[in-house]
């Protein structure tokens, strides 16, 4: 019976062990890059409550707190979102508020939110969010920094790139980032994408498409189809 | 007893995988070792949590019941009861329908494989292999 009551607890130390190193790893030296860093909030970076699309009369809001290197939240935009915005956004029915969510767990998801940032500055966010979600399979498995490639989407969605350098270079917006990254965590945030719709929360496991969002809008707004 | 032991000592090994991808989950830990980046994908993914609940924390409640049960089989005075062979092999058999579920969305829904799931359906499966045919055998 002793060496099966050793083996027991040989295994559970092993596992402790690994698990421990594995948390003491967390940053990785994939964060290596200085954008992968979190930025230090200030009060300004706290009131900034994300990009919206959609009317301010709008009777729904959703907002979506979203990684741009998560693949569920790329399948989504790419997918999903456009139906969302033809028939719900671009009608009133629906305004939709964007919140940088970087997860942790992905290289480069920080520096994309930057981006981001750094492109919505010039009044080109959701053009930004687009590109980077469509060629999120291309810069999502880059080995090294992605920075030239959002770039390149920044120049082809019409930034002033000089301007859109600087901005990244100077990391201004990382502070923001982090803020909106915390606020959702306070929420109860733990992956992505996840929705709120007028404050409460929604299952993702229902919500991962347009037809649902369409139900949720009629039924906050009375028409629910029987 | 052999075979109870061999499930607790699988059960342990599902418990310690379980209990790592729920970690990443909540956040203890920051990046999954997995080498092809897929395990990320299905734990951040919208099965990644049924009922509201990570999909690896049913997987930690389920190993250690499995485990409690096996210990508890080993004690000398329930070595030669029958319950603990029965409860194994209902509790595995479940289990491995869970397992089977999963994976059928990793090959088929979402077309990625978390190494980490694969360990464990392994395990688990393995679970069931042995404590079913150790119910089946004591009929």
């Amino acid at each position: 019976m002793k060496p099966f009551y050793l083996l027991l607890v040989l295994v559970a130390v092993v596992a402790g062990v690994l698990m421990w190193r594995a948390s003491q790893n967390s940053g990785g030296d994939v964060s290596a890059a200085a954008a992968d860093v979190p930025g230090i909030v200030t009060a300004a970076d706290s009131a900034f409550q994300g990009y919206v699309l959609g009317s301010a009369t709008a009777p729904v809001e959703v907002v979506e707190y979203a990684d741009f290197q998560c693949p569920h939240c790329g399948e989504f935009a790419n997918v999903q979102f456009p139906t969302i915005k033809d028939q719900l956004i671009s009608t009133g029915r629906l305004r939709w508020r964007f919140r940088d969510y970087p997860l942790g767990s992905f290289p480069w998801s920080r520096i994309a939110a930057l981006a981001g940032q750094c492109a919505g500055e010039q009044g080109k966010f959701w053009e930004m969010e687009d590109a980077l979600f469509q060629h999120q399979s291309d810069w999502g498995m880059s080995r090294g920094n992605p920075t030239s490639a959002f770039r390149d989407l920044a120049r082809g969605i019409g930034v002033d790139v000089d301007k859109y350098n600087a901005c990244m270079d100077s990391q201004r917006y990382a502070g923001r980032i982090e803020a909106s990254h915390r606020e959702g965590s306070a929420r109860g945030v733990t992956g992505t994408p996840t929705f709120y719709a007028n404050g409460r929360e929604l299952d993702n496991t229902r919500f991962g498409n347009s037809d649902a969002f369409k139900n949720l809008v009629d039924s906050l707004t009375g028409k629910v189809r029987h | 007893m052999r075979r109870r032991q061999v499930i607790a000592l699988l059960a342990l090994v599902g418990f310690c995988i379980a209990l790592y991808l729920w970690f990443y989950k909540i956040g203890v830990i920051g990046k999954l070792q997995c080498g092809s980046g897929s395990c990320e994908y299905v734990q951040t993914s919208r099965y990644g949590a049924l009922f509201g609940v990570p999909v690896a924390l049913y997987g930690v409640a389920g190993y250690a019941v499995i485990f409690a049960v096996a210990m508890v089989g080993l004690q000398p005075s329930q070595l030669a009861r029958r319950w603990p062979t029965t409860a194994l092999a209902l509790l595995s058999a479940g289990g491995f329908l869970f397992t089977l579920y999963l994976t059928g969305i990793e090959l088929f829904v979402l077309h990625a494989i978390c190494r980490w799931c694969v360990g464990s359906a392994v395990v688990m499966s393995a679970i069931a292999a042995v404590a079913v045919e150790g119910a089946v055998r004591r009929r």
